[in-house]
């Protein structure tokens, strides 16, 4: 048996690297990327200074954070339209939860934790037991939550922002596990940036290396054919949603202890810029298809285009107008890559 | 992998007077049927017979009503697919076999992924997946180029004969193929028929549930017509020929009466003629049932 698995068929010429690099999902996100870097290396002299690349990462960690689980959900077959106004509801709570009840924010980030991942595990049970759209459920979920974030507050600080939180006892170990910097030659990293690629590299390795990975594949790919073969569908699917959860908690602190008080009002709109980093980065909107790394190449883009365009020193209104117009193109370019690839193997 | 012995004594798998009914719908009654280690038993009906009920009290999926049910001579009640599975009943359905984009070995082994490692470094042992799939497949007598191409890029017949050597390597003792021929030409429909034959050597109960008389008669030992919820008719190969089974399953009287109608108003009701058993396939493509090359 085990003879026969190390012979290679002669029948299949070696594929060249080439080839193969052209069957992956992220192909399209990195020829778009390209494309967008050298557009900025040439419309926006600071884009090329190493201080600008520490600025285009940290903004691109900030929407990779939350892109690389918004991507293995979207892989699962789903969507989260509360993610965005999750990050700010995390961080209220653990805001709020220290400032009032506690004199140390370690308590708050804790409380916050569970908070979220109810949230997130809220969404996945509603959707598994009621069996609805995920597009419906999230939705409510998104508007109850919008709703929570400025009603509780106001409520409790008399305010649409929360107290400052910047002299509580562990506000300093907090700030450094959250939202601290540190400076290699002239470039200013953010250690939202390491967060982001260990988040990309796990995700990488469950995705493609262990039974959870294969499951939420099959999930998205085809639920019915899944279930049949004695996949826990639903409990994948829960569990993609609380792992937006954990990230929605990740981004939610650093969100907080970068600034020390949070405006109740944000978030709205950013579950938008998570999906489109995912699909750029080759997620089938269908599910069963993408990758992780995909999501971050996505992020990359983002970052790159909405520091780009200030570099340029264009009217930022027109980020929109861009980003718009990368999905589009990402979209098309990862339909026709795929085309290619799936005629040629 | 099973004993054979005793078959006569035990089948692997008996329905007595079985029925089901959903709401105010008779969906099945008093439906009983057979199916032995090494034998092929089929299920014949037209649409609406109820051959999709059958399946799914014999997969788990719905609990039957009345009747009993038992496997192995022990009286069963299954409450989901998982459980029909733990007894050994795999199901290959028609529409809902596989991941079409993921590659064949993730497919081989979904829902049963092998794996190394502890702790968090738990991962698939990705070197055994690949190779097993790879010599499972070769056992039936598949040969397929790489298994790392998307299921979805394989023929409808090949990704049938995928899931029926999933079903044999994972120790099914009897197998259901739910109209593993239906949308397959003839060529492809003969290769699945021969792996259907090889799961029957590696000592498998069968249940194959067909429309197409012409498949059936071709591996079948014993056959259960159904018609309207009810048996019309159960036999064993030796009882019956193709040409029986054939009039049988298309309604055997209400044919006769179909022709005397059609007979006396040709240009009214032309179109009807096509209601004989459907996609009649030549058997010019005979199934190498005891080629010793399918044998495991």
């Amino acid at each position: 048996m085990s003879d026969l698995a190390a012979v290679a068929d002669e029948r299949l010429a070696p594929r060249s690297t080439a080839r193969r690099l052209l069957g992956r999902p992220e192909l399209g996100a990195v020829v778009g990327a390209v494309a967008v870097f050298v557009f900025f290396a040439f419309a926006a002299d600071p884009f090329l200074q190493w201080s600008s690349f520490g600025t285009v990462l940290y903004a691109s960690s900030t929407i990779g954070i939350m892109a690389v689980p918004v991507a293995l959900l979207m892989i699962g077959g789903e969507f989260d339209l509360s993610a965005g106004v999750m990050v700010t509801s995390s961080a209220l709570v653990s805001s709020m939860f220290s400032f009032q009840m506690t004199a140390n924010v370690w308590v708050g980030v804790g409380v916050s934790l569970l908070v979220t991942l109810a949230l997130g595990a809220f969404n996945g049970i509603m959707l598994v037991r009621t069996k609805l759209p995920s597009f419906i459920i999230t939705l409510g979920t998104f508007l109850m939550l919008t709703g929570l974030n400025l009603g509780l507050t106001k409520l409790i600080s008399g305010t649409v922002a929360t107290k400052s939180i910047g002299d509580m006892e562990g506000f300093p170990a907090a700030h450094d596990l959250f939202a601290s910097h540190w400076t290699v030659g002239s470039v200013d990293l953010q250690v939202t940036i390491a967060w982001w690629l260990g988040l990309v590299a796990v995700a990488t390795w469950v995705l493609l290396r262990t039974r959870a990975g294969n499951w939420i594949f099959a999930a998205g790919g085809n639920a019915g054919a899944a279930r049949a073969v004695g996949v826990p569908v639903a409990r994948t699917k829960v569990g993609l949603y609380m792992a937006v959860a954990f990230c929605a908690w990740i981004s939610g602190q650093h969100l907080l202890f970068s600034f020390d008080v949070v405006q109740s009002g944000e978030g709205v709109g950013n579950e938008f810029l998570y999906i489109i980093a995912a699909v750029i980065g080759g997620c089938l909107m269908t599910g069963g298809y993408g990758s992780a790394v995909g999501s971050a190449v996505g992020a990359f883009i983002f970052g790159m285009t909405s520091k780009g365009i200030v570099y340029a020193q264009w009217n930022p209104d027109w980020f929109k107008f861009f980003l718009g117009a990368m999905l589009l193109l990402a979209t098309l370019l990862n339909a026709w890559v795929r085309k290619r690839a799936e005629a040629t193997a | 992998m099973t004993t054979t012995t005793d078959t006569a004594a035990a089948p692997l798998v008996a329905l007595t007077d079985v029925s089901k009914s959903y709401g105010n719908v008779r969906a099945l009654r008093d439906v009983s049927l057979e199916v032995h280690a090494g034998e092929i038993t089929c299920v014949l009906g037209d649409n609406g017979a109820g051959k999709s009920t059958l399946i799914k009290i014999i997969s788990g999926l719905h609990p039957h009503d009345s009747g009993s049910y038992a496997v192995a001579g022990e009286q069963v009640r299954h409450a989901s697919p998982r459980d029909a599975l733990d007894r050994g009943i795999a199901t290959v359905y028609q529409d809902l076999a596989v991941v079409p984009l993921m590659p064949v070995w993730r497919n081989f082994f979904l829902g049963s992924e092998p794996t190394k490692g502890r702790g968090p470094l738990r991962r698939l042992d990705v070197a055994t997946m690949r190779g097993t799939t790879r010599a499972a497949l070769l056992r039936m007598g598949i040969d397929l180029r790489d298994v790392d191409q998307p299921i979805g890029t394989l023929s409808g017949g090949e990704r049938q004969c995928v899931a029926i050597a999933r079903a044999v390597h994972f120790g099914a003792r009897v197998l259901v193929l739910d109209e593993p021929t239906a949308a397959l030409g003839v060529k492809q429909s003969g290769m699945v028929l021969k792996y259907v034959a090889a799961a029957r050597d590696a000592g498998l109960g069968v249940v194959l549930i067909t429309h197409n008389p012409h498949h059936a008669f071709l591996v079948g030992d014993r056959f259960v017509l159904l018609k309207r919820g009810t048996m019309s008719g159960s036999h064993f190969k030796e009882d019956i020929t193709l040409d029986e089974l054939t009039r049988e399953m298309a309604g055997g009287s209400e044919l006769d009466e179909l022709t005397h109608e059609l007979s006396r108003a040709p240009a009214a009701g032309a179109p009807a003629a096509g209601d004989t058993p459907a996609a009649d396939l030549p058997a010019q493509d005979p199934p190498a049932a005891t080629d010793p090359e399918t044998r495991a």
